[in-house]
């Protein structure tokens, strides 16, 4: 109905939702890893990068497409964890500017290391293209990167909906995020949650490298840059410290970024994101806290 | 025997001396009272055992060995849990989810009944065990804080002004629940602004002001109040 309405197509709110996912995905790993160290990392479109390239070369290899998502996730986790290691544990307990700068480094080393080794022109991830082409259903094709998408980012999500609630190290994690000092008290390892965020993080990082990828073979250094940023907004938008708003935050803005890019015609696609930065300013002029964070709760004597 | 003993302890923020020497012991199955007034170094002390203030000299032990220089979850998982100033309970969690968080410093592996010692003491706990603790009472929260912190089964609990704030027959009830525990045969250390039960409970109490000893009282001066105030001006 709203779709005949709106004159949009079945594949552009496939499409839509496909990347509404994706960002989902992408907000949820950016908000664990802000929950627990008040760090917003910037260099989370370089590890998406990083992924996209590692099955990219795996194809140039003539490596299997298996072969490459497994490269991905290994490549993914492994500069996560350097990362933790090298960078945000030294850093830990300073200021959020400190850390802040510290990410905006690590992304401008990686992309220009991705500059140098890779070069500027890109390079096609083959193995997974066919995830481009068509599905049937029903008399509607739709691409099935789309379809793949929307299901991986659903089975994600129910299952760290799960280990927040359902596991102890979910339920620290969580604590964490409310009250660092609090759960140490509470005899909370201030290394495990941390280190369980930041590996949770970068898997996100690996699902969403293989499905970008998916989408748009073609990888460059600049790879995932555009979808950091306006994930980044999202997150914004739903509420920063809490994982359920950030990813309905991720969702919404991919999916108003799907719909939009559908909408509009292709000689103006270059205004998408003014559109979707204007929408993100008004919603937070109105909602300061975020669009899915109910009121701060009262605390009582 | 597992007893909490300070020797010489000495806070110091910047240029400020918040507790200057202070020794005390606090023994399995005894509660131990320390009374002053605000500022005289009684939060700091705990803050110093917990691992989550600068100990500037001195040394905290538990049962002979040191846990000067230690972290918080250390601490903790040594067996000494805090249940702090003004609670910190998680507001956004249920009851149980606080109680659960309380087993992270348990160090015997958690049954299927870890959390009944909490239901036991305070059985409203268990009535709202799927409630979001932010909607409890102050009072069902001071109790949920109290019950967060024996599920880790501790050696030593210290309370950092559990009556802050409550109505007198919530107070009784904290009060009750601190004999109880002390039954338990824990060792409790009692940081409190309600002087005349705090010493009236405790099986000492120690009078602080500007960081240092002053008196020890025991449960006989409870009625003493020229005493008690001559302390808390001296």
């Amino acid at each position: 109905m709203i779709v005949a309405v709106l004159n949009i197509s079945w594949q552009t709110l496939a499409d839509a939702l496909s990347l509404g996912g994706i960002y989902a995905l992408m907000a949820v790993g950016i908000g664990l890893v802000f929950g627990v160290l008040r760090l917003v990392n910037f260099a989370y479109g370089q590890l998406i990068m990083a992924g996209a390239y590692s099955i990219a070369y795996a194809s140039v290899w003539g490596w299997p497409a298996w072969a490459g998502v497994l490269l991905c996730f290994g490549v993914v986790l492994a500069l996560s964890m350097l990362m933790d290691w090298l960078v945000f544990r030294p850093l830990r307990g300073h200021s959020p500017a400190v850390m802040l700068v510290a990410t905006f480094a690590i992304a401008f080393l990686l992309q220009s290391i991705a500059v140098l080794a890779f070069g500027q022109l890109g390079t096609i991830a083959s193995t997974i293209g066919p995830l481009n082409q068509p599905w049937d259903i029903g008399g509607v094709e739709i691409r099935k990167i789309a379809i793949v998408s929307i299901a991986v980012a659903a089975f994600c999500l129910v299952l760290l909906q799960l280990l927040l609630t359902r596991t102890s190290i979910g339920l620290h994690m969580r604590a964490a995020a409310m009250d660092f000092t609090t759960s140490r008290m509470l005899g909370v390892r201030a290394n495990r949650v941390v280190g369980g965020a930041v590996l949770i993080s970068g898997l996100l990082a690996a699902v969403s490298a293989f499905m970008l990828t998916g989408r748009n073979p073609q990888v460059t250094p600049i790879f995932g840059l555009d979808d950091t940023i306006i994930v980044l907004a999202g997150v914004v938008l739903g509420g920063l410290t809490r994982p359920i708003p950030a990813t309905l935050g991720g969702f919404t803005i991919g999916f108003a970024s799907g719909i939009l890019g559908g909408a509009l015609p292709t000689n103006q696609s270059q205004y998408l994101p003014s559109f979707l930065f204007g929408a993100v300013i008004v919603v937070l002029l109105l909602r300061p806290n975020g669009l899915f964070t109910r009121a701060a709760a009262v605390e009582r004597l | 025997m597992t007893t909490l003993a300070l020797d010489g302890l000495s806070v110091r923020y910047g240029p400020v001396d918040a507790v200057r020497g202070l020794s005390l012991e606090v023994k399995p199955g005894e509660i131990v009272g320390l009374i002053g007034p605000n500022g005289a170094g009684k939060s700091s002390t705990l803050h110093a055992i917990m691992g989550a203030a600068p100990l500037a000299g001195g040394t905290v032990t538990l049962g002979g060995r040191s846990l000067s220089g230690r972290s918080s979850e250390d601490v903790a998982r040594a067996g000494i849990a805090l249940v702090p100033e003004g609670r910190r309970i998680f507001a956004e969690l249920t009851v149980e989810e606080n109680l659960r968080l309380g087993l992270a410093a348990r160090r015997t592996p958690a049954n299927g009944d870890a959390l009944e010692p909490a239901f036991e003491l305070f059985p409203v706990l268990r009535d709202f065990r799927r409630r979001s603790a932010g909607a409890l009472s102050g009072g069902q929260q001071q109790q949920l804080a109290i019950g967060r912190a024996l599920v880790a089964e501790p050696d030593v609990l210290l309370l950092d002004e559990p009556s802050l704030g409550l109505a007198p027959r919530i107070v009784d009830i904290v009060f009750d629940a601190l004999a109880a525990i002390r039954e338990r045969g824990l060792a409790v250390l009692l940081v409190e602004q309600r002087a005349q039960r705090t010493v009236a409970l405790a099986d000492r109490s120690h009078v602080l002001a500007n960081g240092q000893l002053r008196l020890t009282l025991g449960p006989e001066d409870a009625g003493d109040t020229e005493r008690l105030i001559s302390a808390y001006l001296a």
